[in-house]
């Protein structure tokens, strides 16, 4: 099948309007004979659910936590970015819609981008008029502050708890639309199947995780707003819970699964301290706009650190090197996250590490506390040579700034980052791959339709930062509840979906006889034996630099791992019961295949681009040298991946990127 | 670290339960609280026996999820933590650790240390939000200026997490804190006062009928809580509550 788009013709900046002038509607009385499921409660699907429920539409909504306030966005932190100018520092709705497309290395779609950067402002209206308290000046007017890779102030933040605070005002709409009857809430409910009746999606088949019921929901379509697959790598930032099951269901029903070698690793994360670690800690990209990253210069002087006989603090200015300044002057500290990211693995592979495992890097506040602390003392009329009162000054104003973000540092680390420089190393954050959607959010099954970061249209190969919560909130407050109108309003007459067919009944035999075989296999290993040992070859050979031979050894390992998992896993409980090992077993099987493609997706794409860094792709000379090296004549376009069978029988589909209004340049940050 | 760990195994809600002891060794001070508990659960699997449930998701103190009740108080010893974020080093080696859910009227069990909390769902269903529909033609969001000092103990209410610490600290079981956030965030906003009044008697109504004790200014809620959530906030809700009384 050939990949449609359906990009609106004309301007780019009349696409969306034209295109919402030309739909078709459907009338709200009919619209209380339309059911439709959505997935997920995060930001893309709380805010789809209660927005469909608005306009009349029966909605069914489903997560696996126990209360769709605890969808992994509520752990977002720095901010959501909006084209308001309210700073009237030239921002634009044309400037949000370029540095999305730059940093996200020109492999995202114009015509998304633009809209989102369209949409955006009116996400900070709507939010504030449902009670979200976002930060505010002292004049009462909405605060602003900048974010890497962008010139501009224009994030919109509650503390470092945004995407809390927008995640909850997504759960009270939600709430109002439950209140009313118009979301009926399945809670601690897992999909496990999409159902599809001749060739269109009417439902899906979900496990009940308390009971252990297998149970069959139909709708007129469904929407997925089930976030990403970072979790493929065992250790992310990512809660425990996410997985990519649903989406993976998805595509193994006809949904196209695009670039899913495409991940950001965050650099500002806490570093794994052993092998117990269950997942890594994100520290807020906003430090970055204060600390300053170093490791030391000489060797005897990392060794002398990790022996504990040199305190950090103690090593002279002369001896350390801030790599990310000297590397990139321009952009200095404040450069986009996989460049940070990339910078600081090139340190600890070379042997500069600074903790015991050789994987971190230094985060210092020293410079900004004596900066702030000497404003603070001269506005004060205080004595700027008094270095206690300076440090204490300064302290004060940290604090007020990232407060929160050093007390969880220090609850997990032991250590006071007023007084020691953190420890940070990269991690994987948030995947911009997946499942292929058109214009209109729908994917390559008519009537289904995926949102948030389980579509891959909006950031391209890397992902500014603050640019995460506004797509989520776009796609389900703004785009979806018009496109699928368009598709639903030929569905007026067809009356509600039996439950009865042969298809859901075929699909609710094959989940089940899944589960039996998990419960009734008695191998030797836990399930979480194979999720680490995915994890271990995912991240050493399809994490942040990739060759051509580790991919191969990870897509052949990976085979094998699969294979062994089939035959030893071991669940114990049984399958009518909250079973926390078998709900875990179906995610790692699915992860096992989705990490074969990464794999293969990664390998077959010989270019450098955002978080995917090839080695055999790099600047060989000139003032890039060494930089990652993108190849637009031959890798411009979104590989989507059709199902076979298994992952290495995947067909892969081209959509060819077109760049109309934006021109393909160098990303350079010296 | 070798520990002793007490902890209360229920198959079901109408099972009757019981504390179970467990040996663990090796565990290093760096552990979350979560993780040692993965250890054993690992221990557990290889010896052909039943992992402990417990709830858990996000790991890093916002997703409320974590409950557990250890060694007599909410998310353990550690101040202002969930027991994700809580480490093992807070613990001496030889210990013994008793760990039970979060037990409150209104939290049935559901197995093991996991409890039911969609009561806190349902208060929030009665009024825990402001009725503006969805659809972005709302007016500039900086039409209406809210005072900073305002916007800021707003932010500081709507900081609660729901992780329910309050209730289970609670000799009465009340949920009074967390309603009293909820109800203090939108009090605090000049676009949650068209429905002030319905919103806190909807809310503090289902409260009750959820069956939440009373609050008696114990503060063990305040405590405990993970996020220092403030008391004020629940005086801010009776004053709500009284004045929406004597108008309706």
């Amino acid at each position: 099948m050939a990949l449609d788009s359906k990009i609106p013709q004309g301007p780019i900046a009349d696409k969306w309007t034209n295109y919402k002038n030309h739909i078709d509607l459907v009338n709200p009385a009919n619209k209380r004979n339309i059911d439709v499921i959505v997935v997920g409660t995060g930001l893309a699907g709380g805010s789809a659910a209660a927005t469909l429920a608005e306009l009349g539409y029966n909605v069914k909504a489903f997560c696996f936590q126990d209360s769709p306030r605890r969808a992994h966005s509520i752990a977002a932190q720095g901010g959501i970015n909006a084209a308001k100018n309210y700073q009237g520092d030239g921002d634009s709705t044309y400037r949000l819609f370029y540095d999305t497309v730059k940093g996200g290395d020109y492999r995202s779609r114009e015509a998304n981008v633009y809209r989102l950067a369209e949409v955006s402002a009116n996400i900070i209206d709507q939010c504030v008029a449902q009670g979200v308290p976002f930060a505010r000046e002292y004049g009462g007017l909405l605060d602003n502050r900048s974010f890497g890779g962008v010139l501009v102030s224009r994030t919109f933040y509650a503390a470092g708890q945004t995407g809390q605070q927008l995640l909850l005002g997504a759960y009270s709409a939600m709430n109002r639309q439950i209140g009313r009857g118009k979301i009926k809430m399945y809670n601690r409910h897992e999909m496990l199947d999409v159902v599809k009746v001749d060739g269109k999606a009417r439902g899906i088949i979900t496990r009940n995780l308390i009971t252990g019921e297998i149970e069959r929901h139909s709708a007129h379509a469904v929407v997925l707003g089930t976030g990403g697959y970072g979790n493929v790598f065992f250790l992310s930032t990512n809660a425990m819970g996410s997985n990519v099951t649903a989406a993976w269901k998805a595509h193994k029903r006809g949904a196209y699964f695009a670039n899913p070698c495409y991940t950001q690793i965050h650099p500002t994360c806490i570093p794994v301290s052993g092998d117990h670690q269950s997942k890594l800690t994100l520290m807020s990209e906003s430090l970055r706009n204060d600390g300053r990253i170093w490791v030391p210069k000489h060797m005897k002087d990392v060794e002398a650190i990790k022996a504990g006989t040199l305190k950090p603090k103690d090593l002279a200015e002369e001896d350390r090197d801030y790599y990310l300044e000297r590397r990139y002057p321009a952009f200095g500290n404040l450069v986009p996250r996989d460049v940070a990211s990339r910078a600081a693995k090139e340190r600890c592979d070379a042997g500069y590490g600074v903790n015991a495992t050789g994987e971190a890097v230094f985060l210092d506040f020293a410079s900004a506390i004596e900066r702030y602390g000497k404003e603070q003392a001269t506005v004060r009329h205080l004595d700027v040579n008094d270095a206690a009162l300076v440090k204490k000054l300064g302290q004060e104003v940290v604090k007020n700034k990232y407060g929160n973000l050093f007390q969880m540092y220090e609850k997990i680390v032991d250590q006071d980052p007023y007084n020691t420089p953190m420890m940070i190393y990269p991690a994987v954050h948030y995947t911009m791959g997946g499942v292929w959607v058109d214009y209109n959010l729908m994917t390559t099954v008519p009537g289904l339709y995926c949102i948030g970061e389980a579509n891959f249209s909006d950031h391209g190969a890397n992902r500014l930062g603050a640019s995460a919560l506004m797509q989520g909130l776009a796609d389900g407050y703004f785009v979806l509840p018009y496109t699928i109108g368009d598709y639903l309003s030929n569905d007026i007459r067809t009356g509600p979906i039996s439950t009865d067919s042969k298809e859901f009944e075929e699909a609710e035999k094959e989940v089940r006889e899944k589960i039996e075989f998990f419960v009734t296999n008695k191998g030797q290993h836990s399930v979480d034996y194979f999720h680490k040992r995915l994890g271990k070859i995912m991240w050493n050979k399809v994490g942040m630099s990739r060759n051509v031979q580790g991919l191969t050894e990870a897509i052949s390992e990976i085979k094998a791992l699969r294979a062994q998992f089939w035959k030893e896993v071991s669940v114990p409980g049984s399958s009518d019961e909250l079973n926390e090992e078998l709900a875990k077993a179906g995610r790692v099987a699915d992860f096992l295949e989705l990490g074969e493609l990464f794999a293969k997706d990664a390998l077959h794409r010989e270019e450098s681009a955002g978080g995917h860094f090839r080695e055999d792709a790099v600047e060989l000379d000139g003032e890039q040298k060494g930089e990652a090296k993108r190849d637009d004549e031959n890798f411009a376009y979104v590989a989507a991946w059709e199902y076979k069978g298994e992952p290495s029988d995947a067909i892969l589909h081209k959509e060819q990127l077109e760049f109309n209004d934006i021109e393909l340049k160098q990303r350079s940050y010296k | 670290m070798n520990l002793t760990l007490k902890i209360w195994r229920q198959k079901n809600a109408n099972d009757k339960g019981k504390m179970v002891d467990y040996k663990i060794s090796d565990i290093s001070p760096d552990m979350s609280f979560l993780e040692m508990l993965d250890v054993l659960n690992e221990q557990l699997i290889n010896s052909g026996d039943e992992p402990v449930a417990f709830d858990h998701d996000c790991r890093e103190g916002i997703c409320g999820m974590c409950s557990l009740y250890i060694n007599g108080e909410a998310h353990g010893p550690d101040r202002g933590v969930t027991t994700c974020q809580l480490h093992m080093r807070m613990f001496n080696d030889g210990d013994t650790i008793f760990i039970e859910p979060f037990r409150a009227k209104a939290f049935p069990v559901i197995k093991d240390l996991v409890v039911d909390r969609s009561s806190f769902d349902r208060i929030q269903h009665a009024g825990g939000f402001i009725s503006v529909n969805t659809s972005g033609n709302t007016i500039d969001a900086n039409a209406i200026p809210v005072n900073k000092e305002n916007a800021d103990d707003a932010f500081s209410a709507a900081t609660c997490i729901g992780c329910g610490a309050c209730v289970a600290s609670c000799k009465n079981s009340s949920a009074m804190l967390f309603v009293g956030a909820k109800v203090s965030q939108f009090a605090l906003l000049p676009q949650g006062q068209v429905e002030a009044t319905d919103r806190v008697l909807n809310m503090v109504k289902q409260m009750d009928e959820e069956g939440f004790g009373n609050c008696t200014n114990t503060g063990a809620c305040e405590v405990e809580c993970p996020k220092g959530i403030s008391l004020e906030n629940i005086a801010r809700m009776n004053r709500e509550y009284l004045a929406a009384s004597l108008k309706g």
